[in-house]
């Protein structure tokens, strides 16, 4: 199915977050996750079901003022 | 000392991370700063096979250890959202990743000035404030708006010296000289406009206990010694603001004693 990821159409075959994000090879990365514009806590990620069109934000430290 | 909900920090300068020319610079000029609080942000991270908003995968990870090593305080941002919903989303993200309370609250109403949206800030630092967080909200040098972040529950104020990366220093003395002495319990930090030492001095004199900066430093020609000599202008800030200051005049008064002057005429 087609996600969106980061504003980007993404093709995946996981159906939760915590699937999609280790089929996408995010790996150990510090991360914080977003599923249509509501925050996604690690704990939750496995529960998460993502469906075709659903809007993913994947987010992690960058420089800020 | 300074202190930022409980916390006693050493120095009265806080540092962004954005635009240094490279990591090794951004960390030169902390370490010369001694600043004890980074401002960071949250962006789309790019997957492993670099997929995802088009940002190379692992530059998060590579921050955050650069951030780390410095070993300062994080206080995590919400630089770049327009509505309440997009900052409270972000602050809920930022403190999971940063694994801190504390939360740099903009919600911005202009984009030309990104001069701060008062009424959204003030519902957003409202939620926030019953989630748990420790909310510094950048805001204008308004008094009103003051009140309600405080009623909000935000125990920090930052209000602007001037628009963001502009470096004309303080550009309303009145409203925050004023602002300052209506919250003389609250911890207040000048955030914004900062744009060389002596404007970093002004602020401090004026008995705010902090300024935050970033582009002053990031773009000057030698980030390092601008770092330093911020530092260096918020001790001498801090320094001539304890040791009260005279009262200025408008006539001058000698300060050679008169008494005993021999007539040579």
């Amino acid at each position: 199915m087609t996600i969106i990821l980061n504003g980007e159409p993404t093709e995946v075959d996981a159906t939760t977050i915590e699937a999609v994000l280790v089929e996408l090879g995010y790996g150990d990365a510090p991360i914080a996750t977003a599923l249509n514009e509501t925050f996604v806590p690690v704990a939750a990620r496995a529960a998460a079901v993502v469906a075709p069109g659903d809007r993913l934000e994947v987010l992690s430290p960058r420089q800020g003022g | 000392m300074v202190e930022f909900y409980g916390t006693e920090i050493a120095s009265r300068l806080m540092l962004g991370t954005a635009q240094y020319p490279s990591p090794s610079v951004l960390a030169d000029a902390f370490r010369r700063s001694g600043a004890g609080i980074a401002t960071v942000s949250l962006r789309r991270e790019g997957a492993g096979g670099g997929m995802g908003g088009g940002s190379s995968a692992g530059a998060g990870d590579a921050f955050w250890t650069l951030i780390r090593e410095l070993g300062v305080s994080v206080l995590p941002n919400t630089a770049g959202c327009y509505s309440v919903k997009e900052a409270v989303t972000t602050a809920q993200m930022a403190r999971e990743v940063f694994a801190t309370p504390w939360i740099k609250l903009e919600v911005i109403g202009n984009a030309d000035s990104l001069q701060p949206d008062p009424f959204a800030t003030v519902e957003a630092a409202r939620i926030l404030c019953d989630e748990g967080f420790e909310v510094f909200p950048y805001m204008t040098d308004d008094l009103v708006l003051a009140e309600r972040l405080v009623e909000a529950g935000c125990r920090v104020l930052m209000p602007w010296g001037a628009p963001i990366g502009s470096g004309l220093g303080l550009t309303n003395i009145y409203g925050l000289r004023a602002l300052r002495a209506a919250f003389p319990d609250v911890t207040m930090v000048i955030d914004a406009g900062i744009g060389l030492p002596s404007h970093a001095v002004q602020a401090i004199e004026m008995g705010y206990d902090a300024i935050l900066l970033n582009t002053a430093v990031a773009k000057a020609g030698d980030p390092a010694a601008m770092a330093e000599a911020m530092a260096r202008a918020v001790e001498a800030g801090r320094l001539g603001y304890e040791a009260d200051p005279m009262e200025p005049r408008d006539m001058a008064v000698p300060s050679t004693p008169v008494l005993g002057k021999a007539f040579l005429e």
